[in-house]
C-alpha cells in the first residue's frame, strides 16, 4: 500500500521541513509506526534474524546450493519478465477501460480483480486443467518453465491495470487537445504528455507486480511440476529447506529475495521521481 | 491534484473493503481449522496429516459409545505432516498426534513433548498401516507390473517431493529397496533411484499435489499409497493401481503427548483396539498386524474383505505382497536411521548429500 500513495503524492511533498507534527498528528504518526512495526518490520526482521544466525558461510552456502540458485534465476528472470508484460499490457488494459466505451465494458472491469481475489491454489487447480496434458485448448504447458510465466501473469495482472487507471481517469483531455492544436502528434502527445503522468502509477503497479511473483506458490505449485533447474521457483525451495528443519536456510532465501524485491522498489521509485521531476 | 487525490480514494476504498473482506475470512478459516484452546480436561486435540481425518472421525465417535469415551469432546487440526509436526513443536495445542512419519514425531520427542518411549509398545508407536502402490492409467496402457516398468523410456512418473513432503519418502524408499532388497548393490540401487526420477514429469510438495496432478492428465504413473487409492475411489475420484511384488510397508505412528488431556491414554488403546482398526480397514488402511505387518487378519477386525469399498478386488481388498519390505526389517529401524542422510540428507550443516536429493537434482541437469 505505501508504494502506491508514493505513487499518488505529489513531488513536491518532499521539500517540506523535517517535520510540522501537531500533536494528533503525533498519535496518527505514533500508531502508524506501531501498527507497521508489529505487522511488517518485526516478522521481517525476525527472518533476516535467522537467516543471519547461520553467519555469512551459512547464508552463503544456502543461496549458492546449485539447484536453489537455479530456483533463484528461474523465478527472478520470470518475475521481470512478467513484469515487463504487465507494464505494457497493463497500461493497454487501463486506456481501454478508461478511454473507450464498449459493450460488456463493466464486467471486465469487474473481472479484472479475479485473479487477485481467486484463492492462489484454485487457481493453480484451473490453470492445470487449461493448460495441462488434459487441456481442451491443446496448450500444454504444465511441467515446463512457461507454466511459471502464465501462473506469474495471470496472478499480476490487475497491478498495474489497478494503479494507473484512477490517475489516467483524471486526466485532463484538454491538455492533449491543446498539445494536438499546438502540432503534436499523437505518439508525441503521449510520450511527452500523457506518459510522465502516468510513470509513477505504472512503477508503483510494477514494483506490486514483481514483489508478488518472486513470492507467488499456490498458483503455480501445480502446474509447474516443481522440476529442479526447470520449473522450480524459490518458494518451493524454500518450503524443502523447511520440511527438511532448515530453518536458516529457508531464511536465507526468504531474505535474498527480500533484497531483490527491495532494490526493483527502490529502482521503480528512483526511475518514477526522475520522470516526475522532469514531467 | 484534488480530482486526482479523490479518485484514488474512492479506489482505495474499494479496496480495502476487499482486504477487510479477505482478512475476515481468513480468520474464518484459520478459526475453523485451530484447536488451539481446548485445555478441558475431557477434550482430546488431535493433530494428524489430513488422510486419516476420516476415520478418526469414525473412530471418535465409536470411543463415545464406550465408557472411557463417554462425554469426550474432540477438537481435530489436519493438514501436511510435517507442517502439523512443526506447528505442534512451536506450541500448537494437541493431546494425541497421528503424522505420517516417525520423524516427525521425533521432532516433538526433541522438542520434549513425547515421551522418548513412545514407540516401545507392542504396536511400535504404529497406528495405521499401507503400501507403496503404482497409480496407473485406466486399462494400464503402458503395461505397469513393477518398478522396472518405471524406468522405461517415454514412462511420465508423477510423486510428491521427498525433499519437500516428507510422506514421499516411502516412495523413494520402496523404489531404493526393490533394488537392494532383492540382491542388487547400492551402485545399482544408485543408478536405479537416478533412472527413476529421470522419468519424473512432475515433483510435487504433498501426496494430495501428487494425485491432483496425475488425475489432471500429467505422466503415465503416480507414486501412491494404497489408503489413498482406495479412499479416493470411495469418494469418487479413483484410479486404477498396481502393487509391485516388492514395496514398502508404509508405518503411520500415533503418540499422546506429555501433558494430554486425562482420556487421551485411553483413545490411544481404542485406536488400536479391533474397533479403531476396523475404522481404519474401511477407509483404506491395511489394519496395525504386528505379528505379520501388512496382512489382514480379517477376525481381528471383525470384517469380511467384501465390507471394503473402493479396492480393485473386491474379495481381495489388500492382496499378500511377494516381498513387503518394512522399516525394522529392513532398513535398520523404525526411525529412519538407517536410511534419512543416507538417502535424503539435504547437503548441507554438516549432512551429508543424499542418493535420493542428488538423484532429483541430477534429472533437472540432465534434461537441460
Amino acid at each position: 500500500m505505501s508504494v502506491q500513495i508514493e505513487a499518488v503524492r505529489p513531488a513536491t511533498a518532499r521539500r517540506t521541513p523535517t517535520h510540522n507534527l501537531t500533536r494528533t498528528s503525533g498519535i496518527g504518526l505514533g500508531v502508524t509506526m506501531i501498527w507497521f512495526s508489529l505487522l511488517v518490520l518485526i516478522p521481517l526482521a525476525a527472518v533476516v534474524a535467522t537467516a543471519a544466525a547461520g553467519g555469512w558461510d551459512g547464508f552463503w552456502r544456502a543461496i549458492t546450493n546449485e539447484q536453489t540458485a537455479a530456483a533463484i534465476r528461474v523465478t527472478v528472470t520470470a518475475a521481470f519478465a512478467v513484469t515487463l508484460v504487465n507494464i505494457v499490457i497493463g497500461t493497454m488494459i487501463s486506456w481501454v477501460l478508461v478511454r473507450d466505451r464498449f459493450p460488456g465494458k463493466g464486467l471486465l472491469e469487474l473481472v479484472i480483480d479475479i485473479p487477485f481475489a481467486l484463492p492462489t491454489i484454485v487457481a493453480g487447480l484451473v490453470l492445470l486443467s487449461l493448460y495441462g496434458n488434459d487441456s481442451p485448448l491443446g496448450l500444454h504447458f504444465a511441467n515446463t518453465k512457461w507454466s511459471i510465466y502464465l501462473a506469474f501473469l495471470f496472478v499480476t495482472l490487475p497491478f498495474i491495470v489497478r494503479t494507473v487507471q484512477p490517475v489516467l481517469e483524471e486526466l485532463d483531455q484538454e491538455i492533449e487537445e491543446a498539445a494536438a492544436s499546438l502540432g503534436a502528434s499523437r505518439f508525441t502527445t503521449f510520450r511527452r504528455i500523457i506518459l510522465p503522468a502516468l510513470v509513477p502509477a505504472i512503477a508503483a503497479g510494477a514494483a506490486l507486480s514483481f514483489a508478488r511473483a518472486v513470492g507467488e506458490y499456490g498458483s503455480l505449485v501445480l502446474l509447474s511440476g516443481n522440476l529442479p533447474f526447470e520449473s522450480e521457483v524459490t518458494s518451493v525451495r524454500i518450503l524443502s529447506a523447511i520440511e527438511n528443519d532448515n530453518r536458516a536456510t529457508a531464511a536465507s532465501i526468504a531474505t535474498l529475495l527480500l533484497l531483490i524485491s527491495l532494490l526493483v522498489i527502490v529502482v521503480l521509485d528512483i526511475v518514477q521521481r526522475r520522470v516526475a521531476r522532469r514531467g | 491534484m484534488n480530482r486526482i487525490d479523490e479518485g484514488c480514494r474512492r479506489m482505495k476504498i474499494k479496496r480495502v473493503v476487499a482486504g477487510l473482506s479477505a482478512g475476515v475470512l481468513a480468520l474464518g478459516l484459520a478459526a475453523c481449522g485451530g484447536s488451539s484452546s481446548g485445555d478441558s480436561a475431557e477434550t482430546i486435540s488431535i493433530v494428524g496429516f489430513a488422510v486419516p481425518e476420516a476415520a478418526n472421525k469414525a473412530i471418535a465417535e465409536e470411543f463415545k459409545k464406550t465408557d472411557e469415551g463417554e462425554g469426550v469432546g474432540f477438537k481435530t487440526s489436519y493438514g501436511a505432516s510435517g507442517d502439523q509436526s512443526r506447528a505442534v513443536a512451536d506450541g500448537l495445542k494437541a493431546d494425541y498426534v497421528h503424522l505420517s512419519v516417525a520423524t516427525d514425531v521425533a521432532r516433538l520427542v526433541d522438542a520434549d513433548l513425547v515421551d522418548p518411549a513412545w514407540n516401545q509398545g507392542a504396536n511400535k508407536g504404529i497406528v495405521s498401516t499401507s503400501v507403496v502402490v503404482l497409480g496407473v492409467r485406466e486399462g494400464n496402457p503402458k503395461n505397469i507390473q513393477g518398478w522396472d516398468d518405471l524406468v522405461k523410456p517415454g514412462v511420465g512418473v508423477v510423486t510428491a517431493n521427498p525433499a519437500s513432503s516428507g510422506a514421499a519418502r516411502w516412495n523413494a524408499l520402496a523404489a531404493w529397496g526393490h533394488v537392494t532388497e532383492n540382491g542388487g548393490t547400492e551402485a545399482e540401487a544408485t543408478e536405479f533411484v537416478d533412472q527413476l526420477f529421470a522419468n519424473v514429469v512432475s515433483l510435487t510438495n504433498s501426496g494430495r499435489d501428487a494425485t491432483t496432478s496425475f488425475l489432471q492428465g500429467n505422466g503415465d504413473v503416480l507414486l501412491a499409497y494404497e489408503n489413498e487409492a482406495i479412499l479416493a475411489s470411495q469418494q469418487g475420484e479413483g484410479f486404477d493401481y498396481v502393487i509391485p511384488e516388492t514395496t514398502m510397508l508404509i508405518e503411520n505412528p500415533g503418540a499422546i503427548l506429555k501433558d494430554a488431556s486425562a482420556p487421551s491414554q485411553d483413545w490411544l488403546d481404542f485406536v488400536l483396539s479391533e474397533e479403531g482398526q476396523k475404522q481404519f480397514a474401511l477407509t483404506g488402511f491395511r489394519p496395525v498386524n504386528t505379528a505379520e505387518p501388512g496382512t489382514v487378519d480379517w477376525d481381528a477386525v471383525g470384517l469380511e474383505p467384501g465390507d471394503i469399498e473402493g479396492a480393485p478386488n473386491p474379495e481381495d481388498p489388500f492382496p499378500a505382497v511377494p516381498n513387503l519390505l518394512t522399516l525394522d526389517k529392513n532398513f535398520g529401524g523404525g526411525d529412519w536411521s538407517g536410511v534419512a542422510d543416507k538417502l535424503f540428507g539435504t547437503g548441507e550443516d554438516g549432512q551429508s548429500l543424499g542418493i535420493v536429493t542428488e538423484a532429483i537434482a541430477k534429472s533437472g541437469k540432465a534434461s537441460e
